[in-house]
């Protein structure tokens, strides 16, 4: 790797286990129909990584993540009990909660960026992401949590997917729709907190949930699109980081986006399962195979008439 | 008969949002019946199944298996819930579905062995569906999908079995194999519950009746019960059978 420093490489390697983590985590997002969820969790967390900065006085990233999660937290709370004590539904309530939490966290943020001092934060690269800002320390607690979160998915691999297959049969062997919930909300907002410095809120989403689309196109089985999901998601976070570091500051999130979005374009055409040319080939065969008899007994009638 | 009854279900109440669904239902189910729960529309016949395996909240009223609870009786206890309930887009095949049937034996955080496969297989053959074990699942047609979940159920060699609308929509051929099943069921003294909508069929099929419309209207053997008069208390006096029954 010529050309990268060592804090590059630790920072090119928190963004890979990132994305895996996250590519994985999208998966049982998306078969829990929870796509949007993940957004509305990210920009839900910005007030907490605000308030966080505030009370400790200086950019420490345990008590930022811990405000990050909290905040995140509460913003799933708050989408829960708007859904569950009223007639509005489920994504209206995140829509709600999404604009207002980001709302909040961006008026906190210009207030703090008014005291003494602040312009050196860095909180505005929470925003958009800037993983080349981050320090060894930074990295190791991300990489942590984030192989954390993949040691859980991959031990109960079993177990999530008859969680995510049929939850009310899960629970009738004993596994728990609320401990399953649980652990599963656990890890997404893991994921998003320990996402957003290098991502940043407003794209971490996208990480989440283009992986698992882009992998579903690929394949059939839940096993493999885990780990294709897992591939995109790392792949993706390395390229954009290599691109930021290269870019000398540009912002980490929009090209890791970017890369992703590449994937899917690549996936959504050429994807060996679901992909638009394998679909438009299958159906060109059937169309032919259609076809075929009647040709054949027209040649054969005008071999008929010619005789 | 002074065996312990499989199940039995005193004052239930359950509720919907503003909707009582399910009032004071009382019953016994005994050992080696083959029993189905008719009702109307909105009878509460699903929530009676998701209630007494703790899947909806109870507003009263207490639920025995075996003589004990719920939680103790599980392993006990196969449940196949409608096919509708679940996305059946998610990709993985048949025969892992039937597997999902042995998590519990195979124990949390185990990967499924030979064996266990090999338990899946035969389950599936018993169903007729041996050829179709590595089919994606949403390739199959709809009698086929339930015929995997009732595979899955098989695999679990439980004592009692709970099914949600096992014939809804599915072809007279799956039809005939879940019926020769759950006798078949019956005959290794198995206990089966079966919540059905075809009237048409409930003499032919079924040796006990549970008629339920928010609570029991009447339960017992199908031919004491199962009378035109139970049957319009049932559905509100509004439906006639075709052409007179039990003729």
């Amino acid at each position: 790797m010529t050309g990268l420093s060592p804090n590059a490489v630790w920072v090119l390697c928190s963004t890979l286990i990132l994305g895996t983590a996250s590519g994985i985590i999208g998966c049982f997002a998306y078969w829990k129909r929870q796509s949007l969820m993940s957004d509305a969790l990210s920009h839900a967390a910005l007030p907490g990584v605000i308030i966080g900065f505030v009370l400790v006085g200086e950019k420490h990233l345990p008590v930022m993540i811990g405000g990050a999660a909290i905040s995140a937290l509460v913003g799933a709370w708050f989408i829960h009990l708007i859904r569950s004590s009223s007639r509005i539904k489920e994504d209206a309530a995140m829509g709600i909660i999404l604009s207002v939490f980001f709302g909040f966290g961006i008026m906190l943020l210009s207030l703090v960026n008014r005291m003494a001092g602040a312009g050196q934060s860095g909180l505005d690269s929470f925003i958009f992401g800037q993983a080349a800002a981050m320090v060894v320390k930074d990295v190791r607690v991300m990489s942590g949590l984030a192989l954390f979160v993949l040691l859980i998915a991959l031990l109960a691999y079993k177990e999530w997917k008859l969680h995510l297959f049929d939850p009310a049969f899960a629970q009738g062997l004993g596994l728990s729709n609320r401990f399953m919930n649980s652990v599963y909300l656990m890890c997404l907002v893991l994921v998003i907190v320990i996402g957003i410095q290098a991502v940043g809120v407003i794209l971490m989403a996208a990480l989440l949930i283009i992986p698992a689309v882009s992998a579903r196109y690929w394949t059939h089985s839940f096993g493999w699109m885990l780990i294709l999901s897992a591939l995109f998601g790392g792949g993706s976070g390395a390229i954009g980081t290599l691109l930021s570091v290269y870019g000398k500051g540009w912002p980490t999130g929009p090209f890791i986006v970017i890369s992703a979005a590449c994937l899917f374009l690549i996936s959504l055409t050429l994807g060996s399962s679901k992909g638009l040319i394998i679909m438009a080939i299958q159906q060109y065969r059937q169309r032919r195979l259609l076809h075929q008899p009647r040709i054949r007994e027209q040649s054969a009638m005008e071999r008929g008439r010619s005789a | 008969m002074n065996m312990l009854p499989v199940v039995s279900v005193k004052d239930l109440s359950a509720a919907y949002r503003k909707n009582r669904v399910l009032d004071r239902v009382t019953f016994e189910i005994q050992p080696g019946t083959l029993t189905s729960i008719i009702g109307p529309n909105g009878a509460g016949k699903s929530t009676l199944l998701k209630t007494i395996l703790e899947l909806h909240p109870r507003l009263a009223g207490e639920v025995r298996f075996f003589g004990s609870t719920y939680q103790k009786m599980k392993s006990r206890i196969g449940y196949v819930p409608q096919r509708g309930s679940v996305d059946w887009d998610f990709p993985t095949h048949a025969l892992d579905v039937v597997l999902m049937g042995l998590y519990g034996k195979i124990g949390w955080f185990r990967w499924p062995g030979r064996k266990h496969r090999e338990q899946a297989m035969q389950a599936l053959a018993e169903m007729g569906m041996a050829d179709y074990a590595y089919r994606q699942i949403s390739q199959l047609s709809g009698g086929q999908q339930q015929r995997v979940f009732l595979a899955r159920a098989l695999v679990m060699d439980a004592d009692l079995y709970l099914l949600d609308e096992p014939l809804a929509g599915v072809d007279a051929a799956t039809e005939r194999a879940i019926m020769k099943t759950l006798n078949l069921l019956k005959d290794r003294g198995r206990t089966v519950m079966v919540v059905h909508h075809d009237l048409q069929t409930v003499e032919d099929y079924f040796d006990h009746v549970l008629m339920l419309n928010r609570s029991v209207i009447a339960h017992g053997p199908t031919r004491e019960v199962f009378t035109d008069v139970n049957i319009s208390r049932t559905y509100g006096g509004t439906l006639r059978m075709w052409g007179g029954r039990s003729g």
